[in-house]
């Protein structure tokens, strides 16, 4: 699979709405380890002057991640995801998701090249809600790391 | 309460903190967050793609990183700006131990408007894997 340039400056339409649910926010930090009541109690929340629970931090990324997965085509961007991890990522909020939210992402391609030997990818994705309201914009570079020989995605093995 | 602006000084550390990350951590993780990457479950697939066992999702790290801001902010909305390179990955051996990851943070600047600037020191048995980890919150002043 070869980088399609051209591909670069593309936009996307925009995602389908994604309900963010309490129950959604609650599994979120249980994961990431954090038990701030923040995430889970309205009263908590309030108390810091949130209108609903708010999500951590890095929750927009399962948002914008869900978007990517539906408004998406690795094929066509000639990027190979078999074996994709996270160069680097940057969010810059308006504010907080927050329980209530029905949130709808565009998806731009801002880059697309091969640096020592990886393909690299670069996209900008800025979260609404639907009423229009700007919440946070994410940055992020995927690479596709190259199978070592033999593996499943090693082009020669196939 | 959240922190304010004027009880914070340049560098001043953030409480350092250190969190064990094993498989069924990152199995959460995954089920959370919908990311059912391989390379983060399946040791077959993470040395297929040239990795010494799986590893840990750089988005877990990162928001391990981010409750030592959250933490000490008291307020995740305090959260304006959040960046960082993945700069080596938290392999995560299947026992468990499972793999550390420590994390620290310093004050390196005050703005006008309430707005601090923090770098984040992010390590896994001493190796950093999260570079050029930068946060802004904005604090009440």
């Amino acid at each position: 699979m070869a980088l399609n340039p051209s591909c670069v400056g593309k936009s996307y339409p925009l995602s389908r709405p994604y309900p963010v649910e309490p129950e959604t926010i609650r599994r979120f930090a249980e994961a990431v380890g954090d038990p701030a009541a923040v995430y889970t109690d309205q009263q908590a929340a309030q108390a810091l002057g949130h209108p609903s629970v708010p999500a951590p931090p890095t929750f927009p990324f399962v948002v914008v991640a869900r978007a990517l997965d539906e408004v998406f085509s690795y094929d066509e961007i000639g990027f190979d995801p078999t074996y994709l991890v996270h160069g680097d990522q940057c969010f810059e909020y308006a504010r907080s998701v927050r329980v209530g939210d029905r949130l709808v992402t565009a998806v731009s391609i801002t880059g697309a090249k091969n640096l020592r030997g990886k393909d690299v990818l670069t996209l900008r994705a800025d979260v609404a809600d639907t009423s229009g309201e700007h919440v946070v914009t994410l940055r992020l570079t995927f690479v596709s790391l190259t199978a070592v020989k033999g593996g499943v995605g090693d082009a020669a093995s196939r | 309460m959240p922190l304010r602006a004027e009880n914070v000084e340049v560098g001043d550390e953030l409480p350092a903190r250190t969190v064990t990350v094993t498989r069924q951590g990152l199995v959460r993780y995954a089920g959370a967050s919908e990311d059912f990457n391989p390379v983060h479950w399946n040791p077959r697939v993470a040395r297929e793609a040239g990795l010494p066992d799986v590893i840990a999702h750089g988005m877990l790290t990162m928001a391990i990183a981010a409750r030592t801001v959250t933490d000490w902010a008291g307020d995740p909305a305090a959260v304006v700006e959040y960046r960082t390179r993945f700069s080596r990955p938290v392999v995560v051996p299947d026992d468990p131990a499972g793999a550390s990851v420590e994390v620290g943070g310093r004050v390196v600047a005050r703005l006008d408007d309430g707005l601090v600037r923090l770098d984040l020191v992010v390590t896994s048995g001493g190796t950093k894997v999260l570079s050029d980890a930068r946060v802004t919150v904005r604090l009440a002043s």
